[in-house]
C-alpha cells in the first residue's frame, strides 16, 4: 500500500439533529483511487464533501472528529479554506461549466489565483485540456460556449477545469450518473490516467463503476463505514454479510 | 357533475379571455386619446425646442432633458446600492437573521408608500436637513443646497425605485444555480471573487430589468420631485446637480391645473403625454428584449 493522503479520525457528522456519519475512520491512500459506495441516503456523498469542506455552506451540518491530509487536520482553526479547496478539486455529479467559453472555463481557477498572461493561461488550458482527453474535440471551438458541449464533453470539461488548479486531491461525486456508457467509459478511461498524478476519490452508485477503477472499496451503510478494503478483495470476499448483500444485489 | 365542471371551466376561460381584451382595449384607448388629442402638437420643434409665450408655443425639450437627467443620477445612485443590498440580502445574510428580516420588512414597506411621501421626505430630509447642513458647514451659511435641485430631486426619486431594484436584482441572484457556486469555490475562490466571477454574470439580466424598471418608474413620477427639484419653467438648461430641472411628468401637471385657457393647453397635455408613454413604452420594451436576448446567450 503507498502512502497515506488523507486520514479521518472518528469523524461524526450532524444535520441539525440528525446523524449523518458516524466515527467514520477510514485511510485513503496517495495516488491511488478510492471508491465510496452505498444506498442512497447512506453518507457516502456527505463524507465526500467534509474532505474539501463543502458542508460548511450549510449552516446546520456539524462536524466532529478529524481529517488529515497530509498529516494536518483541514477542520482546524487556523485554516485557509480557500487554499485548501485548490488542493482539493472536485467533479460533480451534474456537470457544471459556467456559462462562459471553454477557454475560460478552464482559465477560470488559474485566473483567480492570479495568473493573467495570457500565453501562460493558453498553456495551462492546453494542458489541462488535454490531460482531460478532451482537447481534440475542442482545440478548433476553445472560444466557443461551454454550454454547447455534450453532457459527457461537459464533464470532461470540468475534470479539466478541475486539473487547471493543480490539485493534489480530485474528488469525484458520481461524475458518470447522468452519462450514457460511452462517456462513462471515457471519464473511467480517463480517471485511470489521472491517478498516475492525482489520488481520487470517487462516490458511485454504480458497483462496476467502482469495480472497475478502483484500487479499494469503502462500503458505507446508513452514516456508517461497514467495510473498507481493496476492491478487489471487497467484491469477491467481503467480510461484511451487510457489504455482500449490497453487492450481490440483495438490497439498495 | 362533468357539465358543471364544464360550464364553470368555460366561464373562468371566457372571463380570462375578456380580460386580457379589456387590458389591450385599455392600452389601445390611452394611446389613440393621446395620439388624436396631441397629434397638431407633435412636431421637431415640439421635441427639440424649449417653450415660449408663457409655455404655449415651442417645444418640452427641457422637460425631456430634464427627465432624462434625472433619471440617470437616479440610476447612478439607486442601481449600485440596490444591487450591493440585493447581494447582501441572498448571499451574506442568514435568512432569519434580525437585520435580513429588518432589511426585507423595509424594502416591502418603501414599495407600498405613497409617492407624495416620499416627496415630503425629501423636502424634509435631503433639502432641509441634508442641504441645510451643507450650506452651514461648507459655504457659511450662504443658500445654495438647501434648496429643491436635481441632486434631491434624483436621489428622492432613487428611493422611490429602489425596492423595484433589490427585488428584481435578487430574483435574479436567486435563479444562478447552486451548482454554479460549488463549482466556483470548490476551484479555490473566495466567496466575494465567487460572487463577482459568477454570481453577479449570472444575473446580470435581472440587474439589467430592474434598472429600467426603476427607470421608467421614475420617468413616470411626480409627486417625489414636486417639492424637490422640478421647476415650473426654466430658461435654461440645468448645467449643475444645484440647478433645478424640468420634468415631462411635472410639465403635464402644470399645463392642466396652472393654466385657465384648456382649449390651448390640452393639445400640449396629450403631446407631452404622448411622448412620456413613448418614454417609458420603449424602456419597457428594452427591458424585454435585454432579458430575453442574455437568457437566449446563457442557454
Amino acid at each position: 500500500m503507498k502512502e497515506t493522503k488523507i486520514v479521518t479520525r472518528d469523524l461524526t457528522l450532524h444535520y441539525g439533529q440528525k446523524m449523518a456519519l458516524n466515527t467514520i475512520n477510514i485511510p485513503i491512500p496517495e495516488k491511488e483511487v478510492t471508491a465510496f459506495i452505498g444506498p442512497s441516503g447512506c453518507g457516502k456523498s456527505t463524507f465526500l464533501r467534509c474532505l474539501n469542506r463543502m458542508n460548511d455552506l450549510i449552516p446546520s451540518v456539524k462536524i466532529t472528529g478529524e481529517i488529515l491530509i497530509d498529516g494536518l487536520d483541514i477542520y482546524r482553526k487556523k485554516i485557509d479554506v480557500v487554499n485548501l479547496r485548490k488542493k482539493i478539486g472536485m467533479v460533480f455529479q451534474k456537470s457544471n461549466p459556467f456559462a462562459k467559453s471553454i477557454f475560460e472555463n478552464v482559465a477560470y481557477g488559474p485566473r483567480i489565483n492570479g495568473v493573467n498572461n495570457l500565453k501562460a493561461l493558453t498553456e495551462i488550458v492546453e494542458r489541462s485540456l488535454k490531460n482531460a482527453a478532451i482537447w481534440d474535440e475542442v482545440k478548433d471551438r476553445l472560444h466557443d460556449s461551454a454550454l454547447g458541449l455534450s453532457g459527457g464533453q461537459q464533464q470532461r470539461l470540468c475534470i479539466a477545469r478541475t486539473l487547471a488548479v493543480e490539485p493534489e486531491i480530485i474528488l469525484m461525486d458520481e461524475p458518470a450518473s447522468a452519462l450514457d456508457p460511452i462517456s462513462t467509459g471515457k471519464i473511467e478511461e480517463l480517471i485511470f490516467e489521472l491517478k498516475k498524478d492525482y489520488t481520487i476519490v470517487i462516490v458511485t452508485h454504480n458497483m462496476q463503476q467502482a469495480a472497475r477503477v478502483s484500487d479499494h472499496t469503502a462500503f458505507f451503510y446508513l452514516g456508517e463505514l461497514v467495510e473498507y478494503g481493496k476492491t478487489r478483495k471487497i467484491f469477491t470476499t467481503p467480510e461484511k454479510k451487510q457489504t455482500e448483500e449490497y453487492i450481490t444485489g440483495r438490497f439498495g | 357533475m362533468k357539465l358543471k365542471n364544464k360550464i364553470i371551466g368555460g366561464a373562468i376561460t371566457t372571463a380570462s379571455a375578456l380580460s386580457v381584451v379589456l387590458i389591450i382595449a385599455i392600452i389601445i384607448v390611452i394611446l389613440v386619446v393621446t395620439i388624436i388629442g396631441g397629434k397638431e402638437k407633435i412636431s421637431w420643434e415640439f421635441l427639440t425646442a424649449f417653450p415660449r409665450d408663457g409655455m404655449m408655443k415651442g417645444g418640452i425639450f427641457p422637460a425631456i432633458y430634464g427627465t432624462a437627467l434625472l433619471v440617470i443620477i437616479m440610476s447612478i445612485a439607486a442601481v449600485p446600492f440596490g444591487t450591493i443590498t440585493a447581494i447582501y440580502l441572498s448571499e451574506y445574510a442568514h435568512e432569519k437573521s434580525w437585520l435580513a428580516q429588518t432589511i426585507r420588512f423595509a424594502v416591502r414597506t418603501l414599495a407600498t408608500v405613497p409617492s407624495i411621501i416620499f416627496g415630503l421626505f425629501g423636502l424634509g430630509f435631503f433639502v432641509q436637513f441634508v442641504g441645510a447642513g451643507m450650506d452651514n458647514w461648507f459655504l457659511g451659511g450662504q443658500l445654495k443646497w438647501a434648496q429643491p435641485n436635481l441632486l434631491w430631486g434624483s436621489l428622492t426619486m432613487a428611493l422611490l425605485t429602489l425596492p423595484v431594484v433589490i427585488v428584481s436584482v435578487e430574483e435574479a441572484i436567486r435563479t444562478v444555480p447552486r451548482e454554479l457556486r460549488e463549482a466556483s469555490l470548490a476551484l479555490g475562490a473566495t466567496k466575494w471573487q465567487t460572487i463577482k466571477k459568477v454570481v453577479i454574470p449570472g444575473s446580470i439580466s435581472g440587474i439589467m430589468t430592474g434598472t429600467i424598471l426603476a427607470v421608467s418608474r421614475g420617468a413616470g413620477e411626480v409627486a417625489p420631485i414636486l417639492f424637490t427639484g422640478a421647476a415650473y419653467s426654466l430658461a435654461t438648461l440645468p448645467t449643475s446637480v444645484s440647478d433645478q430641472f424640468m420634468n415631462l411628468g411635472y410639465h403635464i401637471y402644470v399645463m392642466s391645473t396652472q393654466s385657465s385657457n384648456v382649449d390651448q393647453t390640452l393639445p400640449i397635455q396629450f403631446a407631452t403625454t404622448l411622448v412620456l408613454l413613448m418614454l417609458t413604452f420603449t424602456l419597457n420594451l428594452a427591458a424585454v428584449l435585454i432579458r430575453s436576448s442574455l437568457r437566449r446567450r446563457v442557454k
